[in-house]
């Protein structure tokens, strides 16, 4: 096991590097430089001022050049500076992974909270009325734009009920709370994004856990664990859960790029200074030490995602042997 | 007595915050470097330039007490304010401003400000609070590029000022002092209570970044924010509601900038002056200011602010008169000769592309209705949005464009050398419709070297004058600025720049204030 994994992980290595050679290609190879500085350009910002910036960010220099001028930096864990402010790349990606993947692990959690129970459930009640009633539920939530649902919330909850701040993560007071007023503002301002975000990833997690979970039901050893006599408590929840919840293990390790991933539209709406934001706001400067730190940071990320997933499978699932 | 008694009936409020809600982040606090409008927003606070604008849109001293521009306009002198200083407590001196202008000319400082001070030949300090600056020719638009916040010297001396701390904590010499920035939250400023011109009146300034336009009005409803610009939509239709009208108040003032046209003077199509003049008479602009700006903007008929002195008042803009225009079209060799209501030349049908940037519903909305009265007279137009970035890079720097349509943002400095010199058309220059003219080059080279306003006035008109008859571009409209502010704000005045200039004097009067510590 121990062999397989650093044997996984050499494998990594020469995956990441070409990773790295085609992200850089495309970013700098797509139109556009970070000197188009403003919306409206300004007169006052001549050729000869942008030229010369161009040469400051090394711009000028032959592709391959700047590449393995940005890869040596990066052996050494040197992500560079923005173009876009001056601030290390690093900085900038690690002051908004907290807020990201803590909205992400919340809003996951409550979706395995509910989107487990439901997806049983709807398997045990397979064809009633509750189960179509939940699967038309969840598909609302699937199919409901983050943007239109979280703005009717904001109207309604934020604007006329005044009962949830609208929009930020922190009230503007917040330096001057005790603690544990910050940590009831910091959740009043995250109820709304974490139950739009929720909503909407409730229908993969329940589907899937549905469907896995009538298979296991038709299969022989529940019928076997039925004829002994069990409960039908104990059928569901010792013998079919179990096995039901492994391809669930798959998704869950599949997922852990997506945790520090945020969502533009979502993030902008809640102006929730997030990953998604970011990545999205460099893209549109150009900035690219930002975007190449951002992806390569996710291609890691992905790539032990995978790798965790292939073996936190062979943990659970003792019919899986890696070698 | 009398005196006295008036102070007190006036007198000032202090405290209170305001809370301003921005679309943008700042991205740099170097105010050399700062080049975006939010930026640009909180520098304006902390720092000073030598000299400004007043109300009425003159040049006034700020940190220069006066100034002499000599006989040949080769040398101004600036004496400086006494006894100003920097928020930590040091005197501001003439070491700063050589500091800064040094710093502006650093070929490895990342300034897009460069340009002007290129001009300069040299500084000299005469003592602590008088220094000499010797340009090369002279230059009058030089006089205004003063006006560039000034930075300490003591803080950034020695320091790589692109990758310097002080981008996220300045010290400046302004009405705020600093406090804290949270990415993608807020900046903070405090008043500064030794201000020069007297301590602000209200205690914080918090700028609060919300990315989203819908959900920045819902701050707004809910009064999180106090102070942000609408769209026209929401001046004209979503804030007449009684709640708003209680607890609002709204403003409205031309921009500092106007939406345009610009042809591709390349294209033999554009190269007859009668095409672009009959364009201009297809086109209501009126009709686009009521649909796209739902009346919140003027027609504008040359490159300059409405309110400044260079703009030419003189200069009326053509009536909407389709039949004149295909008269001109006609005169000019276009007619439809397969009967398809195109026009047509010499076998090839009058059709071109307008490209314009994403993300700007205004400008889309502008190219729709020129592409329906274009029609109208038998043009067909095509209409093409691309991304910003790639817009500027692969279409207007390498001029690969029939027409474009853009927005040029203006600074109450007139000179416009840039966009309209015939020279200036290398890739990536401002001249990129093309345009040549022999007098308007003369007029520009005049206007830089004549510092009497009177006398560029004259220059800048007649410039006006010339690019209406000429109509290198199609101009369209100058949109207003519609900032909305709460209600218990008080002392905001309308001024023809706008109503930034006495904000250190607006106030909440106590019973009113919402942001007491």
């Amino acid at each position: 096991m121990i062999k397989y994994i650093i044997r996984r992980l050499i494998g990594l290595i020469p995956l990441l590097l070409g990773i790295t050679v085609i992200t850089f290609a495309v970013i700098h190879l797509a139109p556009g430089s970070p000197t188009d500085l403003e919306e409206q350009f300004n007169p006052k910002v001549s050729l000869e001022v942008r030229q010369r910036i161009a040469h400051l960010y090394g711009l000028d220099k032959p592709l391959h050049v700047q590449y393995t001028d940005w890869l040596g930096r990066l052996l050494r864990l040197d992500f560079g500076i923005s173009f876009v402010d001056s601030r290390p790349v690093i900085e900038k990606i690690g002051e908004r992974i907290p807020i990201t993947l803590g909205i992400n692990l919340a809003s996951i959690i409550l979706i395995l909270l509910i989107g487990i129970p439901i997806g049983v459930s709807s398997a045990v009640k397979e064809g009633a009325f509750y189960d179509r009633f939940m699967t038309v539920f969840v598909f609302i939530g699937f199919a409901m734009p983050t943007f239109w649902l979280s703005l009717i919330l904001m109207d309604l909850i934020g604007v006329r009920w005044g009962l949830l701040p609208i929009s930020g993560i922190k009230s503007l007071e917040f330096d001057k709370f005790s603690f544990f007023e910050k940590i009831i503002d910091i959740a009043r301002h995250l109820t709304l994004p974490i139950f739009v975000s929720a909503f909407g990833g409730l229908a993969g997690i329940s589907r899937y856990m549905r469907s896995n979970m009538v298979h296991v039901l038709k299969q022989d050893y529940i019928r076997t664990a039925r004829a002994k006599g069990l409960k039908e408590k104990d059928v569901i929840y010792k013998h079919a859960l179990k096995n039901a919840l492994l391809p669930v293990v798959t998704i869950l390790g599949l997922s852990i790029p997506g945790l520090i991933g945020g969502s533009v539209i979502f993030e902008s709406i809640f102006s929730i200074p997030g990953m998604g934001r970011l990545f999205y706001e460099s893209v549109m400067a150009r900035d690219y030490p930002v975007i190449m730190g951002g992806l390569v940071i996710t291609a890691i990320l992905t790539l032990l995602g995978n790798l965790l997933a292939d073996v936190s499978y062979a943990a659970v699932d003792p019919r899986i042997k890696l070698e | 007595m009398f005196v006295p008694l008036l102070l007190l009936a006036a007198g000032p409020h202090y405290g209170d915050a305001i809370v301003v809600g921005s679309i943008g982040e700042p991205r740099s606090l170097v105010p050399i470097l700062a080049s975006d409008s939010a930026s640009g927003a909180i520098c304006g606070l902390v720092f000073n330039g030598l000299i400004k604008y007043d109300k009425d849109l003159n040049l006034v001293g700020d940190l220069a007490e006066t100034w002499e521009v000599s006989e040949d306009g080769l040398e101004i002198t600036f004496y400086l304010r006494k006894g100003v200083r920097w928020h930590d407590g040091k005197p501001f001196t003439s070491k700063d401003v050589e500091f800064t202008y040094k710093s502006l000319i650093d070929p490895n400082v990342r300034t897009a400000y460069a340009g002007d001070f290129q001009m300069v030949e040299r500084l000299e300090i005469i003592d602590d609070y008088t220094l000499k600056v010797f340009y090369k020719e002279p230059f009058s638009p030089g006089l205004s590029s003063w006006g560039m916040n000034m930075m300490p010297k003591h803080l950034l001396e020695g320091e790589d000022l692109n990758t310097t701390g002080f981008n996220r904590s300045p010290i400046g010499t302004g009405p705020y002092k600093f406090e804290v920035w949270k990415t993608g939250e807020k900046v903070e400023l405090l008043s500064n209570h030794d201000y020069f011109e007297g301590r602000p009146c209200i205690d914080r300034y918090i700028y609060r970044i919300i990315p989203d336009q819908a959900t920045l009005f819902l701050e707004l409803r809910a009064e999180g924010v106090d102070y942000i610009s609408l769209t026209p939509l929401q001046f004209k239709r979503q804030t007449e509601s009684r709640f708003f009208k209680d607890n609002f108040q709204k403003f409205n003032f031309p921009s500092f900038g106007y939406t345009y046209l610009g042809y591709n003077l390349k294209d033999p199509k554009f190269r007859d002056i009668k095409v672009r003049q009959a364009i201009n008479y297809a086109v209501n602009k009126e009709e686009i200011i009521r649909g796209v700006l739902l009346g919140m903007g003027r027609v504008s008929t040359g490159p300059f602010i409405p309110e400044s002195w260079a703009y030419n008042n003189e200069v009326r803009a053509a009536e909407y008169d389709p039949g004149k225009a295909r008269l001109l079209l006609k005169e000019a060799g276009w007619s439809d000769t397969d009967g398809d209501g195109i026009l047509e030349k010499d076998g090839v049908r009058f059709s071109f592309t307008i490209i314009t940037n994403l993300g700007n519903n205004q400008r889309k909305l502008t190219a729709e209705i020129l592409q329906k009265r274009l029609k109208e007279v038998g043009i067909d137009v095509k209409i093409k949005i691309i991304e910003w970035s790639t817009f500027v890079s692969e279409f207007i720097d390498k001029r690969r464009f029939d027409a474009v349509l853009l927005g040029w943002g203006l600074s109450l400095e007139p000179d416009m050398y840039d966009i309209w010199y015939s020279a200036k058309t290398k890739e990536g220059e401002f001249n990129f419709v093309g345009y040549s003219n022999q007098e308007v080059d003369k007029l520009l080279l005049e206007g830089r070297r004549t510092f009497a306003q009177e006398e560029r006035a004259g220059i800048y008109r007649r410039i006006h004058e010339i690019l209406y008859e000429e109509q290198p571009y199609l101009f369209l409209y100058v949109p207003d600025a519609l900032p909305i502010i709460h209600g218990r704000f008080k002392g905001i005045e309308v001024g023809p720049g706008g109503i930034g200039h006495n904000f250190i004097k607006w106030h909440v009067p106590e019973g009113e204030q919402r942001y007491t510590r």
